[in-house]
Protein backbone atom coordinates (compact mmCIF):
# COMPACT_ATOMS: atom_id res chain seq x y z
CA UNK A 1 0.00 0.00 0.00
CA UNK A 2 1.11 3.61 -0.66
CA UNK A 3 3.09 5.46 2.32
CA UNK A 4 0.54 8.18 2.29
CA UNK A 5 -3.01 6.88 3.37
CA UNK A 6 -5.12 10.16 2.45
CA UNK A 7 -4.23 12.63 -0.15
CA UNK A 8 -6.17 15.35 -0.31
CA UNK A 9 -4.99 18.08 -3.65
CA UNK A 10 -7.19 20.98 -3.80
CA UNK A 11 -10.42 20.22 -2.69
CA UNK A 12 -13.28 22.65 -2.88
CA UNK A 13 -17.12 22.80 -2.16
CA UNK A 14 -19.68 25.05 -2.81
CA UNK A 15 -23.24 24.13 -1.17
CA UNK A 16 -26.15 25.16 -3.85
CA UNK A 17 -26.78 28.09 -1.03
CA UNK A 18 -23.66 29.49 -2.32
CA UNK A 19 -21.35 28.98 1.15
CA UNK A 20 -17.91 28.20 0.14
CA UNK A 21 -17.10 25.12 2.90
CA UNK A 22 -13.79 24.40 1.35
CA UNK A 23 -11.26 26.20 -0.48
CA UNK A 24 -8.33 24.86 -1.83
CA UNK A 25 -7.56 22.03 1.07
CA UNK A 26 -4.85 20.35 0.36
CA UNK A 27 -3.33 17.76 3.23
CA UNK A 28 -1.38 14.28 2.81
CA UNK A 29 -1.86 12.14 6.00
CA UNK A 30 0.58 9.72 5.92
CA UNK A 31 0.13 5.54 6.59
CA UNK A 32 -0.02 4.39 10.29
CA UNK A 33 -0.43 8.04 12.03
CA UNK A 34 -2.87 10.13 13.99
CA UNK A 35 -3.75 12.65 12.65
CA UNK A 36 -5.73 15.91 14.40
CA UNK A 37 -7.59 17.70 11.63
CA UNK A 38 -8.62 20.92 13.74
CA UNK A 39 -10.69 23.98 13.24
CA UNK A 40 -13.72 25.67 15.09
CA UNK A 41 -17.52 24.94 14.41
CA UNK A 42 -18.03 25.94 10.90
CA UNK A 43 -14.74 25.50 9.50
CA UNK A 44 -15.16 22.86 7.14
CA UNK A 45 -13.76 19.44 8.99
CA UNK A 46 -17.34 17.51 8.44
CA UNK A 47 -17.77 19.01 4.85
CA UNK A 48 -14.51 17.25 4.14
CA UNK A 49 -15.37 14.06 6.05
CA UNK A 50 -18.56 13.55 4.54
CA UNK A 51 -17.45 14.69 1.09
CA UNK A 52 -14.67 11.64 1.62
CA UNK A 53 -17.56 9.54 2.78
CA UNK A 54 -20.19 9.99 0.07
CA UNK A 55 -22.40 12.00 2.52
CA UNK A 56 -22.04 14.83 0.23
CA UNK A 57 -21.22 15.52 -3.32
CA UNK A 58 -17.89 16.15 -4.49
CA UNK A 59 -16.45 19.86 -5.61
CA UNK A 60 -13.77 20.53 -6.94
CA UNK A 61 -10.11 18.99 -6.35
CA UNK A 62 -8.71 14.76 -6.33
CA UNK A 63 -8.82 12.47 -3.34
CA UNK A 64 -6.33 9.54 -3.01
CA UNK A 65 -6.81 6.68 -0.78
CA UNK A 66 -3.77 4.85 -0.25
CA UNK A 67 -2.94 5.83 -4.08
CA UNK A 68 -6.61 5.13 -5.15
CA UNK A 69 -8.56 7.67 -6.33
CA UNK A 70 -11.89 8.72 -4.02
CA UNK A 71 -13.93 9.42 -6.22
CA UNK A 72 -13.77 7.40 -9.13
CA UNK A 73 -13.02 3.79 -7.07
CA UNK A 74 -15.60 4.58 -4.47
CA UNK A 75 -16.34 0.96 -3.78
CA UNK A 76 -12.73 0.16 -3.07
CA UNK A 77 -12.25 2.92 -0.94
CA UNK A 78 -15.11 2.65 1.10
CA UNK A 79 -14.20 -0.46 2.17
CA UNK A 80 -10.54 0.78 3.27
CA UNK A 81 -12.13 3.39 5.29
CA UNK A 82 -14.39 3.68 8.01
CA UNK A 83 -15.74 6.86 9.44
CA UNK A 84 -18.02 7.49 12.93
CA UNK A 85 -20.17 10.47 11.90
CA UNK A 86 -20.30 13.69 14.14
CA UNK A 87 -24.31 13.26 14.51
CA UNK A 88 -25.32 10.07 16.16
CA UNK A 89 -27.39 8.32 13.70
CA UNK A 90 -29.15 4.98 14.96
CA UNK A 91 -31.13 2.51 13.72
CA UNK A 92 -34.27 2.03 16.22
CA UNK A 93 -35.24 -1.25 14.94
CA UNK A 94 -31.78 -3.32 16.28
CA UNK A 95 -29.84 -4.16 18.82
CA UNK A 96 -25.79 -3.36 18.68
CA UNK A 97 -24.80 -6.92 17.86
CA UNK A 98 -27.32 -6.89 15.04
CA UNK A 99 -26.48 -3.30 14.10
CA UNK A 100 -22.67 -4.31 13.52
CA UNK A 101 -23.74 -7.84 11.97
CA UNK A 102 -25.26 -5.40 9.39
CA UNK A 103 -23.02 -3.05 8.85
CA UNK A 104 -20.57 -5.80 8.07
CA UNK A 105 -22.49 -7.29 5.74
CA UNK A 106 -23.39 -3.82 4.01
CA UNK A 107 -19.59 -3.39 3.77
CA UNK A 108 -19.54 -6.37 2.14
CA UNK A 109 -17.76 -8.51 4.79
CA UNK A 110 -18.76 -11.83 6.03
CA UNK A 111 -19.70 -10.93 10.22
CA UNK A 112 -16.11 -11.78 12.28
CA UNK A 113 -18.32 -12.55 15.55
CA UNK A 114 -14.36 -12.59 17.25
CA UNK A 115 -14.01 -9.15 16.22
CA UNK A 116 -17.65 -7.66 17.25
CA UNK A 117 -17.64 -9.50 20.75
CA UNK A 118 -14.15 -7.39 20.71
CA UNK A 119 -15.74 -4.44 19.62
CA UNK A 120 -18.57 -4.82 22.34
CA UNK A 121 -16.07 -5.75 25.23
CA UNK A 122 -13.76 -2.70 24.39
CA UNK A 123 -16.26 -0.20 23.79
CA UNK A 124 -18.10 -1.29 26.66
CA UNK A 125 -21.45 -2.57 25.36
CA UNK A 126 -21.61 -5.85 25.94
CA UNK A 127 -23.95 -5.66 28.49
CA UNK A 128 -26.58 -3.81 25.96
CA UNK A 129 -25.97 -5.82 23.40
CA UNK A 130 -29.45 -6.93 23.13
CA UNK A 131 -30.97 -3.79 23.91
CA UNK A 132 -32.44 -2.29 20.80
CA UNK A 133 -30.01 1.33 20.09
CA UNK A 134 -33.49 3.22 21.13
CA UNK A 135 -32.31 2.12 25.01
CA UNK A 136 -29.12 3.31 24.83
CA UNK A 137 -27.59 6.32 26.22
CA UNK A 138 -26.04 8.82 24.12
CA UNK A 139 -23.02 8.19 25.17
CA UNK A 140 -23.72 4.46 24.70
CA UNK A 141 -25.03 4.98 21.09
CA UNK A 142 -21.70 7.68 20.44
CA UNK A 143 -19.56 3.90 21.04
CA UNK A 144 -21.54 1.91 18.73
CA UNK A 145 -21.03 4.68 15.62
CA UNK A 146 -17.51 3.78 16.64
CA UNK A 147 -17.96 -0.03 16.73
CA UNK A 148 -19.39 0.76 13.38
CA UNK A 149 -16.59 2.02 11.67
CA UNK A 150 -14.07 -0.33 12.94
CA UNK A 151 -16.24 -3.26 12.22
CA UNK A 152 -15.00 -4.18 8.71
CA UNK A 153 -11.18 -3.47 9.93
CA UNK A 154 -10.81 -0.55 7.61
CA UNK A 155 -7.08 0.65 7.49
CA UNK A 156 -8.32 4.69 7.45
CA UNK A 157 -9.97 5.50 10.48
CA UNK A 158 -12.07 8.94 10.37
CA UNK A 159 -13.16 9.79 14.08
CA UNK A 160 -15.22 13.23 13.56
CA UNK A 161 -15.25 14.38 17.15
CA UNK A 162 -15.87 10.85 18.59
CA UNK A 163 -15.96 11.45 21.92
CA UNK A 164 -18.54 14.04 22.34
CA UNK A 165 -20.71 13.24 25.25
CA UNK A 166 -18.50 10.03 26.35
CA UNK A 167 -17.64 10.38 30.01
CA UNK A 168 -13.92 11.06 31.00
CA UNK A 169 -13.16 7.60 32.05
CA UNK A 170 -14.55 5.84 29.36
CA UNK A 171 -12.96 8.25 26.72
CA UNK A 172 -9.68 7.28 28.36
CA UNK A 173 -9.95 3.75 27.81
CA UNK A 174 -11.86 4.70 24.17
CA UNK A 175 -8.37 6.63 23.05
CA UNK A 176 -6.35 3.49 24.99
CA UNK A 177 -8.16 1.19 22.14
CA UNK A 178 -7.30 3.94 19.07
CA UNK A 179 -3.75 3.34 20.56
CA UNK A 180 -3.47 0.36 19.99
CA UNK A 181 -4.90 0.30 16.78
CA UNK A 182 -2.93 2.45 15.78
CA UNK A 183 0.29 0.70 16.91
CA UNK A 184 -1.27 -2.20 14.54
CA UNK A 185 -0.82 0.07 11.78
CA UNK A 186 -4.47 1.53 11.30
CA UNK A 187 -3.98 5.40 10.28
CA UNK A 188 -6.27 7.37 12.26
CA UNK A 189 -7.56 10.80 11.33
CA UNK A 190 -9.59 12.48 14.33
CA UNK A 191 -11.05 15.54 14.86
CA UNK A 192 -12.05 16.64 18.02
CA UNK A 193 -12.58 19.84 20.43
CA UNK A 194 -10.93 18.33 23.32
CA UNK A 195 -7.51 20.04 22.23
CA UNK A 196 -5.67 18.14 24.78
CA UNK A 197 -6.36 14.63 23.35
CA UNK A 198 -5.50 15.68 19.96
CA UNK A 199 -1.90 17.32 21.75
CA UNK A 200 -1.23 14.03 23.45
CA UNK A 201 -2.24 11.21 20.37
CA UNK A 202 -1.73 13.29 17.29
CA UNK A 203 1.81 13.29 15.76
CA UNK A 204 0.51 15.60 13.09
CA UNK A 205 -2.02 18.22 12.79
CA UNK A 206 -3.69 20.33 10.61
CA UNK A 207 -5.89 23.20 11.28
CA UNK A 208 -8.58 24.67 8.94
CA UNK A 209 -10.79 27.72 9.18
CA UNK A 210 -13.52 28.86 7.36
CA UNK A 211 -12.80 26.72 3.93
CA UNK A 212 -8.92 26.78 3.96
CA UNK A 213 -5.77 25.43 5.86
CA UNK A 214 -4.23 27.60 8.04
CA UNK A 215 -1.35 25.32 9.96
CA UNK A 216 -0.38 21.88 8.51
CA UNK A 217 3.01 20.80 10.38
CA UNK A 218 3.77 17.73 12.80
CA UNK A 219 2.37 18.40 16.43
CA UNK A 220 5.94 18.83 18.33
CA UNK A 221 7.01 20.92 15.42
CA UNK A 222 3.69 23.00 16.01
CA UNK A 223 4.04 23.27 19.64
CA UNK A 224 8.07 23.83 19.84
CA UNK A 225 8.10 26.64 16.71
CA UNK A 226 4.48 28.30 17.39
CA UNK A 227 3.23 27.29 21.16
CA UNK A 228 4.60 30.10 23.16
CA UNK A 229 4.55 31.64 26.83
CA UNK A 230 1.98 34.36 28.27
CA UNK A 231 1.80 36.27 30.43
CA UNK A 232 -1.91 35.70 32.58
CA UNK A 233 -2.70 39.27 34.59
CA UNK A 234 -6.06 38.47 37.10
CA UNK A 235 -7.67 41.47 37.90
CA UNK A 236 -11.11 39.99 39.02
CA UNK A 237 -14.35 38.85 38.14
CA UNK A 238 -15.69 41.18 35.57
CA UNK A 239 -13.22 42.06 33.52
CA UNK A 240 -13.64 43.11 30.41
CA UNK A 241 -11.02 43.83 27.42
CA UNK A 242 -12.29 46.09 25.09
CA UNK A 243 -11.39 46.66 21.41
CA UNK A 244 -9.25 49.91 22.31
CA UNK A 245 -7.75 47.56 25.26
CA UNK A 246 -6.91 45.20 22.02
CA UNK A 247 -5.41 47.72 19.74
CA UNK A 248 -3.38 48.91 22.19
CA UNK A 249 -1.64 45.53 23.14
CA UNK A 250 -1.44 44.16 19.71
CA UNK A 251 1.84 42.97 19.91
CA UNK A 252 0.89 40.39 22.66
CA UNK A 253 -2.00 39.16 20.97
CA UNK A 254 -4.32 39.78 23.88
CA UNK A 255 -7.58 37.69 25.46
CA UNK A 256 -9.36 38.09 28.11
CA UNK A 257 -10.95 34.60 29.95
CA UNK A 258 -13.73 37.45 31.87
CA UNK A 259 -10.96 37.77 34.93
CA UNK A 260 -8.11 39.30 33.64
CA UNK A 261 -5.69 39.16 30.55
CA UNK A 262 -3.65 37.26 28.84
CA UNK A 263 -0.52 38.23 26.66
CA UNK A 264 1.80 36.14 24.58
CA UNK A 265 5.37 36.45 24.90
CA UNK A 266 7.41 36.30 22.09
CA UNK A 267 8.93 32.88 21.28
CA UNK A 268 12.18 33.94 20.85
CA UNK A 269 12.84 37.10 23.04
CA UNK A 270 10.66 36.59 26.05
CA UNK A 271 9.57 39.94 26.62
CA UNK A 272 7.86 39.28 29.74
CA UNK A 273 8.90 42.92 31.36
CA UNK A 274 7.44 45.03 28.06
CA UNK A 275 4.16 42.81 28.77
CA UNK A 276 4.01 43.26 32.02
CA UNK A 277 4.74 47.28 31.91
CA UNK A 278 1.96 47.33 29.15
CA UNK A 279 -0.65 45.38 30.91
CA UNK A 280 0.18 47.51 34.04
CA UNK A 281 0.14 51.00 32.10
CA UNK A 282 -3.65 49.89 30.51
CA UNK A 283 -5.09 48.28 33.66
CA UNK A 284 -3.34 49.11 36.88
CA UNK A 285 -1.26 46.19 38.61
CA UNK A 286 -2.90 42.97 38.81
CA UNK A 287 -4.49 41.19 42.12
CA UNK A 288 -1.86 38.27 40.39
CA UNK A 289 0.41 37.12 37.49
CA UNK A 290 2.26 34.76 36.28
CA UNK A 291 3.65 32.97 33.25
CA UNK A 292 2.46 29.80 31.59
CA UNK A 293 3.63 27.79 28.87
CA UNK A 294 0.99 27.48 25.91
CA UNK A 295 -0.57 23.97 24.87
CA UNK A 296 -2.45 23.33 21.59
CA UNK A 297 -5.69 24.90 22.96
CA UNK A 298 -4.23 28.19 23.02
CA UNK A 299 -1.96 27.93 19.85
CA UNK A 300 -5.59 26.66 18.81
CA UNK A 301 -6.67 30.02 19.70
CA UNK A 302 -4.09 32.23 18.94
CA UNK A 303 -4.15 30.77 15.17
CA UNK A 304 -8.07 30.94 14.42
CA UNK A 305 -8.86 34.11 15.94
CA UNK A 306 -10.78 36.52 13.46
CA UNK A 307 -8.00 38.73 12.75
CA UNK A 308 -5.15 36.05 12.92
CA UNK A 309 -6.25 35.01 9.10
CA UNK A 310 -4.40 35.18 6.45
CA UNK B 1 -19.81 2.39 -10.03
CA UNK B 2 -20.21 -1.24 -10.84
CA UNK B 3 -22.15 -3.80 -8.82
CA UNK B 4 -18.89 -5.09 -6.38
CA UNK B 5 -21.04 -6.28 -3.12
CA UNK B 6 -23.39 -8.73 -3.83
CA UNK B 7 -23.11 -9.64 0.21
CA UNK B 8 -23.96 -5.74 0.64
CA UNK B 9 -26.70 -6.05 -1.02
CA UNK B 10 -28.22 -9.17 0.42
CA UNK B 11 -27.35 -7.69 3.99
CA UNK B 12 -29.49 -4.40 3.05
CA UNK B 13 -32.38 -7.03 1.92
CA UNK B 14 -31.83 -9.11 4.96
CA UNK B 15 -32.05 -5.94 7.12
CA UNK B 16 -35.10 -4.11 5.43
CA UNK B 17 -37.13 -7.70 5.54
CA UNK B 18 -35.84 -8.01 9.46
CA UNK B 19 -37.45 -3.94 9.77
CA UNK B 20 -40.87 -4.87 8.97
CA UNK B 21 -40.85 -8.42 10.43
CA UNK B 22 -40.04 -6.62 13.66
CA UNK B 23 -42.85 -4.77 13.67
CA UNK B 24 -45.57 -7.31 12.15
CA UNK B 25 -48.51 -6.32 14.10
CA UNK B 26 -48.35 -2.88 12.03
CA UNK B 27 -46.97 -4.72 8.90
CA UNK B 28 -48.75 -7.63 9.04
CA UNK B 29 -51.40 -8.36 11.01
CA UNK B 30 -53.13 -4.61 10.57
CA UNK B 31 -53.69 -5.39 7.00
CA UNK B 32 -55.12 -8.51 7.52
CA UNK B 33 -57.29 -6.67 10.03
CA UNK B 34 -58.45 -4.09 7.56
CA UNK B 35 -58.89 -6.80 4.93
CA UNK B 36 -61.35 -8.68 6.92
CA UNK B 37 -63.06 -5.34 8.24
CA UNK B 38 -63.67 -4.25 4.22
CA UNK B 39 -64.50 -7.72 3.52
CA UNK B 40 -67.45 -8.01 6.16
CA UNK B 41 -69.16 -4.36 5.25
CA UNK B 42 -69.53 -5.17 1.75
CA UNK B 43 -70.72 -8.13 2.37
CA UNK B 44 -73.41 -6.66 4.15
CA UNK B 45 -73.42 -3.54 1.95
CA UNK B 46 -73.59 -5.74 -1.57
CA UNK B 47 -75.65 -8.54 -0.15
CA UNK B 48 -75.40 -11.65 -2.56
CA UNK B 49 -75.14 -9.35 -5.63
CA UNK B 50 -73.08 -9.99 -8.96
CA UNK B 51 -70.84 -7.27 -10.31
CA UNK B 52 -72.37 -6.05 -13.23
CA UNK B 53 -71.39 -6.79 -16.53
CA UNK B 54 -68.69 -9.41 -15.30
CA UNK B 55 -70.86 -12.31 -13.57
CA UNK B 56 -69.02 -13.01 -10.87
CA UNK B 57 -70.12 -12.80 -7.47
CA UNK B 58 -69.13 -9.43 -5.34
CA UNK B 59 -66.85 -11.46 -3.18
CA UNK B 60 -64.74 -13.41 -5.43
CA UNK B 61 -64.13 -9.73 -7.14
CA UNK B 62 -63.56 -8.11 -3.98
CA UNK B 63 -61.36 -10.23 -2.70
CA UNK B 64 -58.55 -10.37 -5.05
CA UNK B 65 -58.88 -6.36 -5.20
CA UNK B 66 -58.32 -6.22 -1.52
CA UNK B 67 -55.23 -8.38 -1.50
CA UNK B 68 -53.58 -6.09 -4.50
CA UNK B 69 -54.10 -2.82 -2.74
CA UNK B 70 -52.70 -4.17 0.76
CA UNK B 71 -49.57 -5.53 -1.69
CA UNK B 72 -49.02 -2.03 -2.84
CA UNK B 73 -49.65 -0.12 -0.17
CA UNK B 74 -47.13 -2.17 1.93
CA UNK B 75 -44.79 -2.02 -0.99
CA UNK B 76 -44.69 1.78 -1.02
CA UNK B 77 -44.11 1.81 3.06
CA UNK B 78 -41.51 -0.57 3.04
CA UNK B 79 -39.33 1.52 0.92
CA UNK B 80 -40.74 5.29 1.96
CA UNK B 81 -40.78 4.66 5.30
CA UNK B 82 -37.19 3.25 5.52
CA UNK B 83 -36.13 6.03 3.64
CA UNK B 84 -37.76 8.80 5.47
CA UNK B 85 -37.13 7.11 8.90
CA UNK B 86 -32.75 7.01 7.40
CA UNK B 87 -33.09 10.87 6.62
CA UNK B 88 -34.85 11.82 9.70
CA UNK B 89 -32.67 9.79 12.52
CA UNK B 90 -29.67 10.41 10.19
CA UNK B 91 -28.90 6.44 9.85
CA UNK B 92 -29.32 7.31 5.59
CA UNK B 93 -25.73 8.07 6.16
CA UNK B 94 -24.44 4.79 6.57
CA UNK B 95 -26.54 3.53 3.07
CA UNK B 96 -24.44 6.38 1.51
CA UNK B 97 -21.14 5.20 3.37
CA UNK B 98 -21.15 1.61 2.29
CA UNK B 99 -19.81 0.31 -1.08
CA UNK B 100 -22.48 -0.30 -2.54
CA UNK B 101 -23.66 0.58 -6.03
CA UNK B 102 -27.21 2.34 -6.84
CA UNK B 103 -28.10 -0.70 -8.76
CA UNK B 104 -27.71 -3.18 -5.38
CA UNK B 105 -29.10 -0.39 -3.09
CA UNK B 106 -32.59 -0.04 -5.30
CA UNK B 107 -32.35 -3.90 -6.48
CA UNK B 108 -31.89 -4.77 -2.74
CA UNK B 109 -34.90 -1.94 -1.31
CA UNK B 110 -37.32 -3.38 -4.46
CA UNK B 111 -36.96 -6.92 -3.49
CA UNK B 112 -37.67 -5.83 0.54
CA UNK B 113 -40.59 -4.03 -0.55
CA UNK B 114 -42.00 -7.21 -2.81
CA UNK B 115 -41.00 -9.58 -0.17
CA UNK B 116 -43.47 -7.52 2.38
CA UNK B 117 -45.71 -7.51 -0.06
CA UNK B 118 -45.88 -11.29 -0.90
CA UNK B 119 -45.83 -11.82 2.47
CA UNK B 120 -48.88 -9.69 3.22
CA UNK B 121 -50.79 -11.15 0.14
CA UNK B 122 -50.03 -14.61 1.39
CA UNK B 123 -51.28 -13.72 5.02
CA UNK B 124 -54.74 -12.15 3.74
CA UNK B 125 -55.11 -15.12 1.31
CA UNK B 126 -54.95 -17.46 3.82
CA UNK B 127 -57.60 -14.71 5.84
CA UNK B 128 -59.82 -13.96 3.18
CA UNK B 129 -59.64 -17.23 0.89
CA UNK B 130 -62.33 -19.50 3.60
CA UNK B 131 -64.95 -16.15 2.81
CA UNK B 132 -65.23 -17.25 -1.00
CA UNK B 133 -64.04 -20.56 -3.13
CA UNK B 134 -61.19 -18.17 -5.05
CA UNK B 135 -59.80 -19.65 -8.12
CA UNK B 136 -56.56 -19.60 -9.78
CA UNK B 137 -57.74 -19.15 -13.66
CA UNK B 138 -54.02 -17.67 -14.68
CA UNK B 139 -51.40 -18.13 -11.95
CA UNK B 140 -48.82 -16.84 -14.33
CA UNK B 141 -50.98 -13.11 -14.30
CA UNK B 142 -51.39 -13.15 -10.31
CA UNK B 143 -47.79 -13.20 -10.17
CA UNK B 144 -46.70 -10.74 -12.84
CA UNK B 145 -48.97 -8.65 -11.57
CA UNK B 146 -48.15 -8.91 -7.92
CA UNK B 147 -44.74 -8.62 -8.37
CA UNK B 148 -44.37 -6.08 -11.10
CA UNK B 149 -46.97 -3.85 -8.78
CA UNK B 150 -44.83 -4.57 -5.53
CA UNK B 151 -41.55 -3.28 -7.30
CA UNK B 152 -43.49 -0.42 -9.18
CA UNK B 153 -44.87 0.44 -5.56
CA UNK B 154 -41.73 0.17 -3.73
CA UNK B 155 -40.18 1.86 -6.70
CA UNK B 156 -42.91 4.80 -5.91
CA UNK B 157 -42.06 5.02 -2.10
CA UNK B 158 -38.04 4.88 -2.54
CA UNK B 159 -38.47 7.98 -4.80
CA UNK B 160 -41.51 9.55 -2.22
CA UNK B 161 -38.73 8.63 0.84
CA UNK B 162 -35.75 10.49 -1.34
CA UNK B 163 -38.32 13.59 -1.99
CA UNK B 164 -39.45 14.20 1.57
CA UNK B 165 -37.75 15.98 4.07
CA UNK B 166 -40.17 14.69 7.15
CA UNK B 167 -43.10 12.39 8.00
CA UNK B 168 -45.53 15.32 7.38
CA UNK B 169 -44.18 15.24 3.45
CA UNK B 170 -44.42 11.19 3.38
CA UNK B 171 -47.67 11.67 4.59
CA UNK B 172 -48.76 14.08 2.09
CA UNK B 173 -47.80 11.76 -0.63
CA UNK B 174 -49.72 8.99 1.48
CA UNK B 175 -52.64 10.24 1.41
CA UNK B 176 -52.73 12.68 -1.32
CA UNK B 177 -51.50 10.50 -4.34
CA UNK B 178 -51.76 7.25 -3.40
CA UNK B 179 -54.42 6.39 -1.50
CA UNK B 180 -56.78 7.98 -3.96
CA UNK B 181 -54.76 6.46 -6.67
CA UNK B 182 -55.33 2.66 -4.87
CA UNK B 183 -58.78 3.69 -3.45
CA UNK B 184 -60.49 4.67 -6.86
CA UNK B 185 -58.34 1.97 -9.05
CA UNK B 186 -61.06 -0.49 -9.27
CA UNK B 187 -60.77 -2.62 -5.87
CA UNK B 188 -64.32 -1.86 -4.60
CA UNK B 189 -66.23 -1.48 -8.34
CA UNK B 190 -65.87 -2.90 -12.01
CA UNK B 191 -65.30 0.66 -13.65
CA UNK B 192 -68.26 -0.41 -16.16
CA UNK B 193 -70.32 0.91 -13.41
CA UNK B 194 -68.83 4.30 -13.79
CA UNK B 195 -70.13 7.28 -16.50
CA UNK B 196 -68.17 7.50 -19.35
CA UNK B 197 -66.07 10.11 -18.05
CA UNK B 198 -65.02 8.64 -15.03
CA UNK B 199 -64.20 5.35 -16.90
CA UNK B 200 -62.02 6.91 -19.24
CA UNK B 201 -60.13 8.83 -16.42
CA UNK B 202 -60.10 5.11 -14.89
CA UNK B 203 -58.37 4.33 -17.70
CA UNK B 204 -55.34 7.09 -16.98
CA UNK B 205 -54.72 5.28 -13.49
CA UNK B 206 -52.03 3.28 -14.17
CA UNK B 207 -53.08 0.94 -10.53
CA UNK B 208 -56.28 0.22 -12.25
CA UNK B 209 -54.32 -2.00 -14.85
CA UNK B 210 -52.35 -4.06 -11.78
CA UNK B 211 -55.64 -4.48 -9.26
CA UNK B 212 -57.37 -5.68 -12.63
CA UNK B 213 -54.70 -7.85 -14.07
CA UNK B 214 -54.12 -9.12 -10.67
CA UNK B 215 -57.72 -10.04 -10.18
CA UNK B 216 -57.98 -11.35 -13.72
CA UNK B 217 -55.77 -13.87 -12.76
CA UNK B 218 -57.87 -15.57 -9.82
CA UNK B 219 -61.59 -15.44 -11.65
CA UNK B 220 -60.57 -14.82 -15.31
CA UNK B 221 -62.55 -11.90 -16.29
CA UNK B 222 -61.67 -8.22 -16.03
CA UNK B 223 -62.83 -4.48 -17.65
CA UNK B 224 -59.59 -4.83 -19.63
CA UNK B 225 -57.48 -7.64 -21.73
CA UNK B 226 -55.15 -8.30 -19.12
CA UNK B 227 -52.37 -9.54 -21.82
CA UNK B 228 -52.46 -6.12 -23.30
CA UNK B 229 -52.19 -4.53 -19.74
CA UNK B 230 -49.08 -6.46 -19.30
CA UNK B 231 -47.39 -3.77 -21.33
CA UNK B 232 -48.20 -1.03 -19.86
CA UNK B 233 -47.37 -2.58 -16.39
CA UNK B 234 -44.07 -3.84 -17.50
CA UNK B 235 -43.23 -0.86 -19.23
CA UNK B 236 -43.90 1.35 -16.16
CA UNK B 237 -42.16 -1.28 -13.77
CA UNK B 238 -38.86 -0.79 -15.81
CA UNK B 239 -38.85 2.88 -16.00
CA UNK B 240 -39.93 3.44 -12.11
CA UNK B 241 -36.82 1.04 -11.37
CA UNK B 242 -34.32 2.85 -13.94
CA UNK B 243 -35.86 6.29 -12.31
CA UNK B 244 -35.02 5.10 -8.86
CA UNK B 245 -31.47 3.65 -10.05
CA UNK B 246 -30.73 7.54 -11.83
CA UNK B 247 -32.10 8.88 -8.54
CA UNK B 248 -30.30 7.03 -6.46
CA UNK B 249 -27.04 7.36 -8.45
CA UNK B 250 -27.03 11.41 -8.62
CA UNK B 251 -27.91 11.02 -4.71
CA UNK B 252 -30.96 13.00 -5.31
CA UNK B 253 -32.53 15.14 -2.55
CA UNK B 254 -29.94 12.55 -0.13
CA UNK B 255 -26.54 14.33 -0.79
CA UNK B 256 -25.73 17.76 -0.44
Amino acid sequence: MSEIALDLRHLSKVYANGKVALEDVSLQVPAGTFYALLGPNGAGKSTLINMLADIVRPGGGTARLFGHDMFRERAWCKRHMGVVPQEVAFDPFFNPREVLKITSGMFGCKPDMAWIDELLDRLELREQERKTTRQLSGGMRRRLLVAQALVHKPPLVILDEPTAGVDVELRRRLWDFMRELNAAGTTILLTTHYLEEAEELCEHVTIIDRGRVGTDRPMRELMREVAGRYLWLSYGEGFVLTDADKEALAAFQPRSNGRGVCLTLRHAQGGFHEAYEAAVARFGPPQDAGVRQEDLEDVFIRLTRKDNLS
Amino acid sequence: MRPVNPRGAWTLFVRETHRFMKVKMQTIVAPALTAVLYLLIFRYAMGARSVPGLDVDYFSFLIPGLIMMAMLQNAFANTSSSIIVGKVMNVHIYLLMAPLSAIETVAAFLAAAMMRALVVAGVLLLVLAPFSDLGFAHWELIMFYGVCGSILMGGLGLIGGMWAKKFDDMALVNNFIIMPLTFLSGVFYSVTQLPPLWQTVNHFNPFFYLIDGFRYGFIGVGDTDPYMALWVVGGSTLICMLVCWYLWHIGWKVKE
